[in-house]
């Protein structure tokens, strides 16, 4: 057993409100600036939808992330063979088309126009040349388009839906949208450290946060081509690429990361889990529908005296341990089994969870007359307007298995509380409910509690990170006391 | 390079130095200090929000997560604040901000030029105003750039004396102030304010006007609007959403109700389109739009089928009888052997109350033991009678003090049943139903027709319970109204559908004693008929006793309306701590009148469908204007300007004609009045004499995201280009208004605009002032959504030249005063007028509708038209007025919806504790200072104070009879100021100003004061009420719950100018609230246009896109007689066909294309496409709960029910 500590996050899609606070909160602090411009390190997308960049999870285009290969697996971006013919030019590499020109207005016109015959207005220029430029494609370009035949029409995860499951997004007494809020997944099995020829990528080993070292980094953007979820970008301004830090500065000093603070919809958790790095390869090479349940297997019980003492050996400190018994992470993930890795057919083993959102019941039309189809009480599962294929695709390797259990299990808790609080459903119901969905009454109970009834500190259960002992490898804390701030590091430049 | 062997190439680094890189990101986290703020944009959000400082520069906020806790069982409410909130440091230092002083070029030329030749600055004015040619320039150049920089002490004079001139030539009420929703920044507010009442101007209302006002609450509930905190969401087990996109609008409350449903609740989203909050729904009931109103009616057939009449629930109907004006008297007149309802019998009709004191204004139980009529305590009759104490819910007889049971239904008691005849204003008929009856022998011996308002209400819903009438024989039954067959017509959903939702509701409500809420807004509120759609809901909610109940009841957001510390800060903004009558104009009269859309429109029967049987002169006839005319004379609304004469000339016209004293000035005037030699402006509101003059907007963008009807606003204020090409209808259909042919262009002088961003109405303002943001100055904030109290603080000091908008109006009151020493050498003596006002003794004005200028009835000010007051002005010293807390606070003390207090003690340690200023002899406190203002107004409020909120509570035990003072005895020490705020949100405390209890942590839920303290409703029964029996309401046919009709197109005259040039569709034009942009603001914010679509867009669905060869991200242009907007489609079928949205609200200052259909003009915004009609019956007064309060009680800006003509844009020119 070789246990790791990993910082590890879930989100609760059924309670994302779509805001894109988060992606601000971010944007404000990371990513306001000459050649970042573009960068969404946090980004949020309407589902069914095509996302940013557009398209990003058609990797018969993009090429992101691992294939299976000889019984082991390879990055399909730069496989051995390809790394030299594709060094210069990757096809695979996403261009500013697929994410967008960056643009602003000409304020100035506002106040400096003459006087003429006619009101001025603040045309679009490019932020990349200055120019007038139309205004084609943005970050979040198909925001709210649920039903568009465009976007909504062009989603990946709607490959193997039948024509009557598509047919649904284009009716409008059928159609439904959610949000799918993402960061840098902060992988296991990080395609974009493996892909840098420089190394400049690496996972912390303190908390599995992936960096990209900016003053390695030489601008070969494979960390870009790697990432199936194209959360590495390319800054053109100081030529290094650039990615989620998952706020590490905030993290070390106690705070949650800024997009996680800002989440007013109060859907994200973060938490520390221990994993077991020896059953990495394993995990990483099993079929399809084995992942999940194998991603599951390398998280370790905080609890059980084996794993701690392995931790203690392999140097995690005494505290993080206790961090990773309070996280809320491993309830969702491991004991409840209600928030599921996304795509985890890229074989990166993303370390960001989510759980499945309910969606409203079916309905139809007949004669001018929209009526319901289903009499359940709450979110019909199997008459769901989000198709569990759709969701199966993005959340359970195209299997819908482990979305179903996950909504069963939502049900059921809300059946139970229904009994609790109004009693219109009896609790023989509701405890039949929670027996089918591998429930019980006390876990119902902790499920709605961390659900609903959250605290901040509920959700966000950061590790200490004993910088202390991290300096002290450098130089004395307490000298470090006195002089830090005084000089910086040189922000990177491009090349060395 | 990777080595796929083995699983080593996963770097896990731990090497220090390697890492050492890591300070990169480190340092840029960095920050020098972080400061507590939030955001004065009306989103009703009213976060708590860290603004982070780096090197003396506002870097980024983050929210604060520090909110008091409320009690177990409750999520939090952190962390509160949207994507809006979090990207406003955008602006502060962005090439959109306003720096420094502008003003239009034409304008600075003219005026150096008369100042050259004009040593006074209001004799210059004076001569660029009496100019023609020379107005006419810097009008006609409004909006057309050329704008220049100028220095604050020029400015400054131009305004002060455009004021000093306004006032001596035309009168001070010529000048007037627009900044919407104090609640969000209410200093700021303040500031405009108070300087425009010292002067006399006009303070224009915004709730009302922006439609956010629902003028059901006031009809049900005699209040504006009082809801509960979202945080009493959580505590609902059904929440019905409607109108109201809880994502897009409330965003930083929508958790609540995501967090119910995870705890059992319930959630169904009524939504033509799927919007962002269906996403939560359970049931998403896709209705068609506007047809809310035939959802609840048969809902209410339903819920009093099934939990009423079938199933009698315990719960409901004590309830209904307590709390509800059900069980009162309703009088049915005959005719032809048909009955009608009418108004509630008055209890001086019968001999044991003849002679009561108010007999008008009480009203009569049918007691179940004596099998009598009795009295019930609580009516407006006993609230304004010289009896103190018998105002309350007790169910007692107000003369003999003895229990009263009162009858719910005459059914098995009764004398029998009468045909009633009903309207069916949805397929224009009448329909005659049997109702229950009793007869009551009057004093005059004669026996009178009576039945109870619930029994009225049963016939209304079609419950038939055995009568005889044209009942629905079944919930099938889809020929006549209300049944779940009959909505499906309208709602175009499944009877099913419905009686699930009924059951679900009625079993809920049942259940858990009233925890059925109903979420609403601007969806409903914004249709013409929308009072009557929130009715339908609201009586579902009071069927089922789900009113003054936690996790119970309605709740509406639209706008920010609810400003905690009402008292201090209403004299302070309106001066009435140095003048108590202030001018409060509704603003939605105010430019229907002035910007002449009157002048666009027929008689409102052409839309609006009111009952067949009229008596001859009804109300329900002619145009709105002249109802709005004889409003105006009644004393139900205000009007400034008020008459065609200056009021300060018109005092000196009465002293000249040798009135003396008060009583004889105001005399004459009433006089002159009645002899037509003096006017009121309304009636001629086109004449030079009548127009406003000068206009102040702050905090608000009062030209382009407010201005309905913009482009008549641009035509007839501005008087420069516009894109309406409607023509005049009204010629004909008006008789109380004087028709001018040519109405005229540009009645504004100057108009001057705060900001600080260069919005629509700073680019067509005359004059911009820089005005610090919401991280650079000192001010408050609350709002409805929480109980929380909020500062605005300077993270950095005002940027640039800005300034405060306190300390800018302060600047301009110096400056004007010194400028009024030549021209006001003395105290001058002016006329004010004022409507009859709720929570006054105007309230019991006017029972039936007489009119004293045909002569049916007395001319008599505060009774039969307005009020008038004779005030006198010392304009010298408006400055020094302006910066002291005045003694009329100390004299009077303070009180808001009807509560009272004395502060005289606390005013004195005002004195001596400090600050102060000083002036003719005296101190005051001083609110010179953003801070002060502050501090006086914590120090003065109930909620704020807990020694004054006892104070309060006494005085309303005096006033009810009833044990109140122990809902403050815990919080007397309670004491708070600015400073404290600024280190912690801190939790509002009980107070009888706000009908909600929040003890302990309880989540704010109106109206649990009134059910559990017996409190009365400031209404006419002092209950809530189902039945509406003012005279006018009965003209309108909205006494009782119905459905009317949705305005028609062609009725509407949305099209009647337009042409279809190429492929065109025609769709209702919908302009919700939008999820980029809070009304206006933030949608310019590079932010909010990137991560939408870098311009505002327009939703179409996919084959009426189609059908017009539109595909997404294409130019289209939208148009209609109003005007035009170019913009691109966003096309998907989230959005049904037929209807169209464009989100409130865009601005025409940013990628704003011109428009080949309007002569290649720049094309407009949102409110290019709207006009304003008001709804008529919405203006009546002096009767009740129907008695005019500022934002409070009159019609509203409604504009959902427009249509448009939309294209493909043929060209595309910048």
């Amino acid at each position: 057993m070789n246990v790791r500590s990993q910082i590890s996050m879930v989100f609760h899609l059924d309670k994302c409100i779509g805001c894109h606070t988060c992606s601000i909160a971010c944007k404000n602090i990371w990513t306001d600036r000459k050649g970042a411009e573009y960068m969404w390190w946090n980004n949020v997308e309407t589902k069914p939808g095509t996302g940013y960049p557009t398209r990003w999870e058609d990797q018969e285009k993009y090429h992101g992330g691992w294939e299976k290969h000889n019984g082991s697996i390879r990055l399909k971006s730069t496989g051995k063979g390809r790394i030299i013919t594709n060094i210069f030019h990757n096809p695979s590499m996403p261009t500013m088309d697929d994410y967008y020109e960056p643009w602003t207005y000409k304020y100035e016109d506002l106040f400096n126009a003459p006087e003429g015959t006619d009101q001025p207005t603040a045309r679009p220029i490019s932020m990349v040349t200055g120019e007038y430029m139309n205004v084609e494609a943005g970050p979040n370009w198909d925001d709210d388009l649920g039903g568009s035949p465009v976007y909504a029409e062009n989603d990946k995860n709607l490959d193997g839906l039948t024509p009557d499951q598509r047919e649904q997004l284009f009716a409008i007494e059928r159609l439904v949208f959610f949000y799918f809020p993402r960061i840098c997944n902060h992988c296991l099995n990080p395609s974009c450290v493996a892909a840098c020829p420089s190394g400049a990528l690496y996972k912390r080993g303190e908390d599995g946060i992936v960096l990209i070292d900016q003053k390695r980094c030489r601008a070969w953007r494979s960390c870009v081509a790697a990432c199936p979820y194209k959360k590495t970008y390319f800054n053109w301004s100081t030529g290094k690429s650039e990615k989620c830090i998952l706020c590490y500065p905030r993290l070390e000093t106690g705070q949650a990361p800024a997009c996680f603070h800002s989440c007013v919809g109060r859907i994200r958790y973060l938490g520390v889990l221990l994993y077991d790095a020896d059953k990495l390869e394993e995990v990483a090479n099993l079929p399809d529908d084995k992942l999940v349940e194998g991603q599951r297997s390398l998280i370790l019980d905080p609890n059980n005296p084996d794993v701690i003492e392995a931790a203690r050996q392999n140097g995690i400190h005494e505290s993080v341990i206790e961090s990773a018994q309070h996280s809320p992470v491993y309830r969702f993930v491991k004991e409840w089994k209600i928030a599921l890795p996304p795509h985890i057919e890229y074989r990166t083993l993303p370390m960001l969870f989510y759980v499945p959102p309910m969606s409203p019941v079916m309905a139809n039309q007949q004669d001018g007359t929209v009526s319901s189809v289903s009499d359940d009480f709450f979110h019909d599962i199997e008459q769901a307007r989000v198709p569990l294929k759709f969701l199966g695709n993005l959340f359970g390797a195209g299997g819908e298995g482990k979305v179903v259990y996950a909504l069963k299990k939502q049900k059921a808790v809300r059946m139970y509380r229904r009994a609790l609080t109004v009693g219109d459903i009896t609790m023989e119901t509701a405890e039949r409910m929670l027996a089918e969905a591998e429930s019980s009454k006390e876990e119902a109970e902790a499920i709605y509690r961390l659900t609903s009834l959250c605290t901040f500190e509920d959700r966000f259960v950061i590790p200490p990170m004993h910088r202390e002992e991290a300096i002290e490898m450098l130089r004395e804390p307490h000298e470090h006391r006195s002089s830090v701030g005084f000089g910086f590091v040189e922000a990177p430049k491009r090349g060395l | 390079m990777p080595d796929q062997k083995t699983i080593g190439w996963i770097k896990d680094e731990f090497k220090p130095q390697s890492r050492s890189w890591e300070e990169f990101y480190r340092n840029r986290w960095q920050h020098d200090k972080v400061v507590r703020s939030t955001h004065g944009v009306n989103c009703t959000g009213s976060c708590t929000w860290m603004i982070h400082v780096k090197d003396g520069i506002v870097t980024w906020e983050m929210q604060g997560l520090d909110y008091p806790s409320l009690e177990h069982g409750l999520p939090p409410y952190e962390p509160r604040g949207c994507q809006r909130g979090i990207s406003f440091s955008w602006y502060l230092y962005s090439p959109l901000r306003v720096k420094y002083p502008y003003m239009r070029g034409a304008l600075i030329d003219l005026w150096r030029k008369a100042r050259t030749e004009h040593e006074d600055p209001v004799d210059a004015w004076k001569s660029l105003v009496t100019n023609p040619q020379a107005r006419a320039r810097w009008q006609k150049a409004r909006g057309k750039g050329g704008l220049r920089r100028v220095h604050w002490d020029e400015v400054l004079e131009l305004m002060a004396a455009a004021n000093v001139h306004t006032i001596k030539e035309h009168g001070p009420d010529r000048i007037a102030g627009f900044s919407p929703i104090p609640a969000m920044s209410m200093i700021s507010y303040a500031g405009g304010s108070r300087l425009m009442q010292l002067m006399g101007g006009i303070s224009l209302s915004f709730y009302d006007w922006y439609c956010d006002l629902p003028p059901a609450s006031p009809e049900t509930w005699g209040e504006q609007t009082d809801v509960q905190e979202s945080a009493d969401w959580y505590n609902a087990k059904l929440l019905a959403v409607m109108g109201s996109n809880l994502n897009m609008t409330r965003t930083p409350d929508c958790h609540f109700a995501a967090e119910a449903r995870h705890n059992g609740t319930k959630m169904y989203v009524f939504s033509p389109d799927f919007s962002q909050v269906a996403k939560y729904a359970d049931h998403w009931i896709s209705l068609n739009a506007g047809q809310d109103g035939a959802w609840w009616m048969a809902v209410n057939h339903v819920l009093l089928t099934e939990f009423h009449h079938q199933k009698q629930v315990p719960y409901f109907l004590d309830y209904t009888k307590r709390f509800t004006d059900a069980p009162y008297l309703v009088e049915l007149s005959e005719e032809d052997n048909v009955f009608a309802p009418g108004q509630l019998l008055r209890a001086n009709r019968v001999k044991k109350y003849e002679k009561i004191e108010n007999g008008d204004w009480k009203f009569l139980f049918w007691d179940t033991k004596s099998k009598t009529p009795k009295m019930p305590l609580g009516s407006v009759g006993f609230r304004w009678g010289t009896e103190k104490g018998k105002w309350n819910m007790q169910m007692k007889d107000g003369l003999d003090n003895s229990e009263i049971d009162p009858i719910l239904t005459f059914l098995n008691d009764g004398d029998g049943t009468v045909p009633v005849r009903l309207d069916n204003f949805a397929e224009g008929s009448e329909i005659v139903r049997h109702v229950p009856v009793m007869y009551v022998k009057t004093s005059d011996g004669k026996k009178v027709t009576v039945t109870t308002v619930y029994d009225l209400l049963m016939a209304q819903y079609g419950v038939g319970r055995g009568l005889k009438g044209e009942y629905p024989k079944d919930y099938d039954d889809a020929t006549v109204p209300y049944t779940p067959a009959w909505s499906e017509q309208y709602t175009g959903i499944g009877r099913k559908d419905l009686l699930q939702f009924a059951r679900e509701w009625g079993v809920t409500a049942e259940k858990t004693n009233g925890k059925c809420t109903v979420i609403i807004g601007a969806g409903i509120n914004h249709w013409y008929h929308g009072n009557l759609m929130y009715r339908s809901a609201i009586h579902a909610l009071m069927f089922s006793g789900c009113i003054g109940v936690n996790g119970g009841g309605l709740a509406h957001y639209v706008g920010q309306e609810k400003l905690a510390p009402m008292e201090p800060w209403s004299a302070i903004a309106f001066a009435k701590d140095w003048y108590p009558p202030s001018r409060l104009q509704n603003a939605p009269s105010w430019h229907y009148v002035n910007s002449d859309q009157w002048r666009y429109e027929r008689a409102f029967t052409d839309y609006h469908t009111v009952p067949q049987h009229q008596k001859n002169g009804s109300l329900a006839s002619g145009h709105t204007m002249d109802l709005q005319v004889k409003a105006v004379r009644n004393g139900w609304l205000p009007f400034y300007p008020q008459f065609n004469k200056n009021t300060i000339e018109l005092v000196k016209e009465a002293e000249a004609a040798g009135a003396k004293t008060n009583e004889e000035i105001i005399n004459y005037v009433v006089k002159q009045l009645k002899e037509r030699k003096l006017k009121f402006s309304v009636e001629d509101p086109d004449a030079p004499e009548n127009w406003p003059r000068v206009w102040y907007i702050w905090r608000g963008n009062a030209l382009m995201s407010s201005g309905k009807g913009h482009e008549y606003f641009l035509r007839h204020y501005l008087g420069t280009h516009d894109n309406a090409i409607a023509e005049d209808l009204a010629k004909d259909s008006v008789h109380e208004v004087t028709w001018h042919d040519q109405a005229p262009k540009g009645k504004l002088d100057l108009i001057v605009d705060l900001n600080f961003r260069m919005d629509t109405s700073a680019l067509y303002s005359d004059i911009i002032l820089p005005a610090a943001t919401w991280y650079e100055k000192s001010d408050l904030n609350s709002t409805d959504m929480h109980s929380f109290i909020h500062p605005l603080s300077a993270a950095v000091p005002p940027c640039w030249e800005s300034k405060s908008d306190w300390a800018i109006f302060r600047s301009l009151a110096k400056k004007f005063s010194e400028l009024a020493g030549k021209h006001f050498p003395q105290p001058v003596r002016e006329l004010v007028t004022t409507p009859l006002l709720h929570d006054t003794p105007a309230e019991i004005a006017q029972k039936e509708i007489k009119d004293w200028i045909t002569g049916e009835v007395e001319a008599l000010p505060g009774k039969t038209m307005p009020s008038f007051a004779l005030v006198t002005r010392d304009y010298r010293n408006v400055y020094n007025q302006f910066i002291a807390f005045g003694p009329q606070v100390r004299a009077n003390g303070l009180g808001a919806h009807g509560t009272k207090y004395l502060v005289e003690d606390f005013y004195d340690e005002a004195v001596t504790t400090g600050p102060t200023v000083e002036f003719d002899g005296k101190r005051f406190p001083s609110i010179k200072e953003d801070e002060q203002v502050c501090d006086t107004i914590l120090r003065f409020a109930t909620v704020t104070n807990g020694e004054l909120a006892y104070r309060s509570y006494k005085n309303m035990e005096e006033k009810t009879g009833l044990p109140l003072v122990h809902f403050a005895e815990k919080n007397r020490g309670v004491r708070v100021s600015y400073a404290e705020l600024q280190s912690k949100p801190m939790r509002l405390i009980n107070s009888p100003m706000w009908s909600g209890l929040m003890d302990n942590g309880r989540a704010y839920s109106p109206f649990t004061y009134n059910k559990e303290a017996l409190v009365p409703w400031r209404t006419l029964t002092g209950r809530q009420h189902f039945y509406l029996d003012h005279p006018g309401y009965i003209a309108f046919g909205e006494h009782l719950p119905t459905f009317k009709p949705k305005p028609t197109p062609t009725q509407y005259a949305d099209l009647k100018f337009s042409k279809e040039e190429g492929k065109t569709v025609m769709l209702n034009y919908l302009t919700p609230h939008g999820k980029w942009h809070i009304h206006s603001t933030f949608g310019d914010n590079l932010r909010m246009t990137t991560l939408s679509r870098g311009t505002e867009p327009f939703w179409i669905n996919e084959k009426d896109a189609e059908e017009i060869g539109i595909v997404d991200n294409d130019w289209v242009e939208v148009h209609n007689d109003h005007g035009v907007v170019v913009t691109r489609a966003a096309v998907s079928v989230r959005i049904p066909p037929g209807i169209c949205i464009i989100y409130h609200s865009p601005e025409r200052t940013y990628s704003v294309p011109k428009s080949p259909l309007r002569e290649n003009r720049r094309a407009g915004g949102h409110n290019s496409l709207t006009r304003t009609r008001l709804k008529p019956n919405l203006m009546v007064g002096g009767y009740g709960q129907f008695t005019y309060h500022f934002n409070y009680w009159g019609p509203t800006g409604s504009n959902r029910d427009t249509h448009v003509l939309v294209r493909k844009l043929p060209k595309l020119i910048w």
